[in-house]
């Protein structure tokens, strides 16, 4: 008897507990969130600076861009490789392998080019910004170049989110032109697609606007959000080693998320009165 | 006993959330003097700086810097006052994508239009005030402990600030590096004609080179008053640190259980 009235009484507490808990997580999630979109308010206000002085945005870009060509190039090849000898495999059952060509292109450019590129893109160039940003903030730079009266969202975090979303579109075009090489190579060197079919049907199926420029929309808006979450992350990250590397992790995994669901409803978007 | 002061703090009080860090301080910086403010770690010295920087605000009370009310500034004028105050932190904080140089040189491009070649003079000039001219090209990861300080130092007064101060400038530092940075704290404040606030718990390299000193402790100021006086002072707790006592008003020991209860002497475990 005693243990069961126990039991029962202890139900509702431990109710009350649980809905607080659920309660605070939600409060929490939402304030980090208010602080975010702050932030990411503050860095369009402070972008004027960025642009004024340029070199400060071209800097970044080597660290952003040019440092993570070497993973998307080498990436891209590989995927490309790989379309190639999938959709051969599936096209020629139904005798239609000189499709190979439109069948790479368009999965390059429409989703996999702006997609696994940004995935590499938070991985590689994304973690290294939360990183930066994390240590900078550790070791009280950000604290130093405040009391310098010198804005650390408009002379660091500006410029690094700028050259993140100008990267991000350019590396995904170079992903999907490389992947585009590697289905030729395997299609048409390796296999003997007909080289005339090959290049000739993505010619005609490609279309800019429908395709080209809505994957160039896409990879955009990817690079808005990983650079957005990387600087965040790092400019919220606790001053300590342990915070700065739970923030390069929780940069990696919002970002790819992020990607993924933003790339269904742009897709959902885009391509909605399609076929 | 200052008439002119360039730093005021009338009845400051400051917390942490619901865990307060400072209770009532009321304290003054006369201009051009060299003040430091002691006490052990976590008593709230640099909660003082953070304050007179700006970087928060008092939950009660006044902080005047140059006649100005820090905390009613806006976030221009905060920035204009920023311009001419000098920090070195405890660390240095040097930027370290940036060469000494660089470093150096960082204030002069952000706030100023002169051209690059009055910079190169300017930066030289610092850097060769705290005898680091040569170590222009280093990045910071290649300097030792006691010359990133240094480092630190140049490009705090780089813009000839009216008011330097110094959180923890001591820490870390080997003999040679302590009566070099306490020099240069020394000499570089008369040479510019500044204000200068120490915040230090190292006691005889300060005590050589500051005109007042106040003592913080647990929130409050609980002494003040020159050097001389300071090394005089019977109050208990200036004695203590003066001394480095190892017991006394801060106790060696963190508030505990009687020690009996907690090996449970007394036969509670037989």
């Amino acid at each position: 008897m005693t243990p069961i009235c126990g039991w029962a009484g202890s139900m509702p507490s431990r109710l009350v507990k649980g809905v607080e808990r659920i309660g605070h997580r939600v409060i929490d999630a939402l304030w980090r969130l208010g602080v975010a979109s702050r932030f990411f308010v503050l860095i369009l206000l402070h972008s004027g600076s960025s642009f004024r002085r340029i070199h400060l945005v071209i800097k970044e870009l080597f660290s952003t861009g040019v440092l993570s060509l070497i993973i998307i190039l080498v990436s891209g090849l590989f995927v490309g490789m790989v379309l190639g000898m999938q959709g051969y495999d599936t096209l020629q059952r139904y005798g239609s392998e000189e499709a190979l060509g439109v069948m790479v292109a368009l999965s390059l450019v429409r989703e996999l080019g702006p997609v696994v590129a940004a995935l590499l893109f938070a991985s590689r160039a994304g973690s290294a910004i939360t990183a930066e940003i994390g240590l900078m903030k550790a070791t009280e730079q950000l604290s130093a170049m405040e009391m310098m009266a010198v804005n650390p969202i408009a002379r660091v975090v500006a410029p690094r989110f700028w050259a993140g979303v100008i990267s991000m579109p350019l590396l995904a075009a170079m992903f999907s032109a490389m992947g585009v090489f590697g289905g030729y190579l395997v299609g048409v060197k390796l296999i003997g697609v007909d080289e005339g079919s090959f290049w000739s049907q993505m010619q005609s199926a490609v279309d800019f606007h429908q395709d080209i420029l809505n994957g160039i929309i896409k990879s955009f808006v990817f690079g808005v959000a990983v650079t957005a979450i990387a600087l965040f992350e790092g400019y919220d990250a606790p001053p300590t080693a342990e915070g700065v590397s739970g923030a390069t992790t929780r940069t990696v995994v919002t970002s790819s998320l992020a990607i993924l669901a933003l790339d269904f409803m742009l897709t959902a978007f885009m391509f909605r009165g399609e076929g | 006993m200052f008439s002119d002061n360039l730093v005021e703090f009338q009845n400051v009080s400051f917390a942490y959330g619901k865990r307060p860090i400072l209770k009532g301080i009321n304290m003054t910086v006369p201009r051009g003097k060299v003040v430091a403010i002691m006490g052990g770690s976590g008593c709230g010295k640099t909660t003082l700086l953070r304050l007179i920087g700006g970087q928060i605000r008092p939950s009660t009370g006044t902080v005047v810097v140059d006649e100005q009310k820090v905390h009613e500034l806006d976030a221009d004028g905060l920035y204009h006052m920023r311009r001419r105050m000098g920090m070195l932190f405890q660390f240095g904080a040097l930027f370290t994508d940036m060469s000494v140089y660089d470093n150096v040189a960082f204030q002069m491009r952000e706030h100023t239009d002169m051209p690059e070649s009055v910079i190169n003079d300017l930066v030289l000039m610092k850097l060769h005030a705290v005898g680091l001219r040569g170590a222009r090209d280093l990045m910071p990861s290649e300097l030792s402990g006691g010359m990133a300080r240094r480092v630190a130092l140049a490009r705090a007064v780089a813009l000839d600030p009216m008011l330097i101060m110094y959180d923890e400038p001591f820490a870390g530092l080997d003999p040679i590096s302590l009566g070099v940075i306490g020099n240069l704290i020394r000499r570089l404040n008369d040479a510019l004609g500044a204000t200068s606030i120490v915040v230090t718990h190292d006691v005889h390299e300060s005590l050589e080179i500051v005109d007042y000193v106040y003592f913080v402790s647990d929130g409050v100021i609980v002494a003040h008053g020159t050097p001389d006086e300071m090394r005089a002072s019977d109050k208990p707790f200036v004695h203590q640190f003066v001394h480095g006592e190892e017991d006394g008003p801060v106790p060696f020991h963190y508030p505990a259980n009687a020690y009996d209860a907690d090996l449970r002497l007394g036969g509670q475990h037989a």
